[in-house]
């Protein structure tokens, strides 16, 4: 047996890095590597002359000032004497509360469309379809703005409910004697605890407790719930009867609730016009009206699309099998389209919250002061900081944004078809 | 040929704003314009007209630095600021001088790295609000509505009044006086914050002036005046001095109808040197001797483009007040010019 003929020994040399097929790919990375950190150099490089030119330093020292200015819309307790870092904490509670409030509403609104757009019915399909082409075929600023005039301009002023002085005559009373739509805001009763648990301080804000307990229990009875359901499902594969489980669940998920609200005096106050507005009740500005309708009915009209891809992209014989096994039109929907059709959703589903919360920060347009109207108006415009103001909330929408889509994805994971 | 000389400005304009460098009045003499910074729309103070020629208190102080500077006063490019956007737009270098109703206050000038250049209208906040709702002072205003511009002065000092006096409102955020105007009359909110003069601007405009009232208090002090960036204090001189030379020439008598009269026959040295006839002032600014004959020249002095622009014959209808001449019981006072 021959020995093979030995191959001549590798030597490195130079060249080879960029005629060697082995190492090029190699050579032109680390080549653009090099050039983006040079970019990325240059431009910090860029920044800090420019701020010395201009006499400018880069602290965040600010945060700790007071802000001096007011917010009419807090989640958490703050006043002008309060620290910028305080007003920031408000926009971004304010940002947050539009973006959840408006990604459920966008949920809904977008899973009903979707399905309604594939409906047999031909009057309600073309309807969903004008809605969705109308929404999602101009710009959302546009949207948010005419829903605010809407708002503003076709409601009454507060006044309007007063009784007229010289007769004496109520023109204008409470809708249902409970909300008042107004040119401002629209009030709503407020719940009150008469004797509430009080809050917990803790450093940077207060919690509130009765909020916090509110939350556990609903929290628990939600898990108790799932355990039901589990129990039951676990006694249809074993018997193949279900038994009832909907009045334990309303039973376990709100009496404690319900329970514990009346322990502590749980009441609606109604809203009362006193002096120039209408005070005691819940004021939701227009503002956050408009900019919540606006941004779901914006998204929604993406969601419909995508939940429309989703339906569709279940082939038609799954369907024909479901009826051909005899199941309702309902049923095949709840049981064998949609959870095949959430695999294809979900995905995009992400982006679009992804891009609603961040097209919260249109609120600005119509004066809903979120974390773009607090730390990136107001603060950024009284201290002068920008180059701080921009990148501290380019890091927040950041880490909101991350959040978001690894919740989701963790969501995916579970939804997405198991292979084992 | 032409082309390489556009992408060569184009190019060195680039440069020039990136760089923001220290010489103002170079970048300004080489542009052949000066970029002034003013308010999107405050009738009196600065307002396009029906044909869209800038008119107005600000914007004759932009004029005036224009034929001081370059000896032409319409060679003036006016970009419109927010409140929000005006000390960016300033010290990134959009702009070379800002004349936009902004309050010199001490942060503005150190931290802000901006240099205010003197006063153009002493002014104070108040309050503007509808006669029906039968409100006569600020101090009957708790629990009002009250629309304030955000990015202002006026946010902080509305927040201190009504802390002071224990009293609650709830702000209504908007961005432009415009803006500010529709949401009041469209009644979102009880009261229109903003310097007293702002609010006989706005008031002026209306449809029926007469059902507003602004209201007897003012509760801040609040010194309106052009700015320039920070570490250019041969622009800022000649902002400042120009200025001044509008306020002396009401002081001497200079109007714009005696001024070239004036410059030839005036016996009156301190005259003689503001119009350039006798010791060549402008040389010590970068400037040649005529300039602030050149910015009288433009809208006549300080009294006349005051009475042309919101004075009490105009519908804005503002009275002298504290910006009468240090002569007449103002606070107007021009250094001398030696």
């Amino acid at each position: 047996m021959a020995h093979a003929v030995e191959r001549p020994k590798d030597t490195f040399r130079l060249s080879m890095l960029i005629y060697d097929t082995r190492y090029r790919s190699l050579t032109i990375q680390v080549i653009v590597f090099l050039l983006v950190m040079a970019g990325a150099a240059w431009l910090v490089d860029n920044i800090i002359r420019n701020l010395s030119a201009l006499g400018k330093d880069f602290d965040f020292g600010f945060l700790g000032v007071r802000a001096g200015y007011d917010i009419a819309q807090r989640l958490i307790p703050y006043s002008q004497n309060s620290t910028h870092a305080m007003a920031l904490l408000v926009g971004l509670m304010n940002t947050l509360l539009v973006a959840v409030l408006g990604c459920i509403m966008a949920t809904i609104v977008g899973v009903m469309v979707g399905v309604l757009r594939l409906s047999s019915n031909w009057l309600v399909a073309r309807l969903m379809t004008v809605y969705v082409e109308i929404f999602r075929n101009v710009p959302v600023l546009l949207w948010i703005l005419l829903i605010y005039t809407v708002f503003t301009e076709a409601s009454p002023a507060p006044n309007a409910f007063r009784p007229d002085p010289q007769t004496g005559e109520v023109t204008k009373t409470l809708f249902l004697g409970l909300f008042a739509i107004t040119n401002r805001y629209t009030a709503i009763p407020n719940l009150q605890f008469e004797q509430g648990l009080g809050s917990l301080d803790l450093g940077l804000f207060s919690l509130n407790l009765t909020f916090a307990a509110v939350v556990v229990l609903l929290a628990i009875g939600l898990y108790v719930r799932s355990r039901i359901i589990r129990h039951a499902t676990a006694v249809q594969h074993a018997t193949g009867k279900r038994p009832q489980t909907w009045w334990k669940s309303l039973l376990v998920v709100f009496l404690p609730t319900i329970l514990l609200c009346i322990a502590l005096g749980a009441h609606f106050d109604l809203p009362v016009l006193r002096g120039f507005n209408f005070v005691e009740g819940l004021n939701v500005s227009n503002s956050l009206m408009a900019l919540w309708l606006a941004l779901s009915l914006y998204t929604g009209a993406f969601i419909a699309e995508i939940v429309r891809a989703g339906i569709l992209a279940v082939s038609q014989g799954q369907s024909e099998a479901a009826f051909a096994l005899g199941l309702r039109p309902r049923r095949t929907m709840n049981l064998v389209i949609l959870p095949q059709a959430l695999r294809v959703i979900i995905p995009p589903l992400i982006s679009q919250y992804l891009n609603l919360m961040k097209n919260s920060s249109l609120a600005i347009a119509v004066g809903y002061l979120d974390l773009r109207g607090t730390l990136g108006g107001i603060t950024l415009n009284q201290t002068g900081r920008e180059l701080e103001c921009v990148l501290l909330m380019m890091l927040i929408y950041l880490a909101i944004s991350l959040v978001i889509s690894s919740g989701m994805n963790v969501y995916n994971s579970r939804v997405k078809l198991k292979e084992r | 040929m032409k082309k390489t000389v556009f992408f060569g400005t184009l190019t060195a304009a680039g440069l020039a704003a990136g760089l923001a460098s220290a010489a103002t009045l170079d970048d300004v003499k080489a542009r052949g314009e000066l970029v002034c910074g003013v308010n999107p729309g405050l009738t009196g103070f600065a307002a396009p007209d029906a044909n869209g020629t800038w008119t107005g208190f600000d914007i004759s102080l932009c004029r005036a630095v224009a034929a001081a500077v370059l000896g032409d006063g319409t060679k003036v490019r006016f970009v419109p600021t927010t409140a929000e956007t005006r000390f960016t737009a300033l010290a990134s270098g959009e702009i070379d001088m800002l004349a936009r109703n902004s309050t010199w206050t001490f942060s503005r000038d150190t931290d802000l790295a901006l240099d205010f250049a003197g006063v153009n209208y002493y002014d104070g906040q108040g309050f503007m609000v509808n006669k029906a709702l039968g409100v006569t002072s600020a101090k009957e205003l708790d629990g009002a509505t009250i629309c304030i511009q955000t990015g202002t002065t006026t946010e902080l000092n509305l927040a201190d009044y009504f802390a002071i006096n224990n009293m609650s409102y709830t702000p209504v955020a908007i961005q432009s006086n415009a803006e500010g105007e529709q949401q009041y009359l469209a009644g979102a909110c009880d009261a229109y914050t903003t310097d007293a003069s702002g609010l006989a601007a706005t008031r002026a405009a209306f449809a029926t002036p007469s059902d507003h009232i602004i209201l007897p208090e003012i509760i801040s002090k609040e010194p309106l005046g052009p700015a320039t960036r920070q570490g250019d204090s041969q622009w800022n001189d000649i902002v400042r001095w120009t200025l001044n030379a509008l306020v002396a020439a009401e002081e001497y008598g200079v109007t714009s109808a005696n001024i070239e009269e004036l410059a030839t026959n005036s016996q009156n040295p301190e005259v003689k040197r503001l119009l350039g006839t006798e010791n060549n002032l402008g040389a010590m600014i970068g400037l040649d001797a005529d300039w602030a004959k050149r910015a009288i020249s433009v809208g006549g002095n300080y009294g006349e483009i005051f009475s042309a622009t919101i004075g009490e014959s105009t519908p804005i209808g503002l009275a002298r007040g504290l910006n009468a001449q240090w002569t007449q019981g103002g606070l107007l006072y021009a250094p001398p010019f030696r």
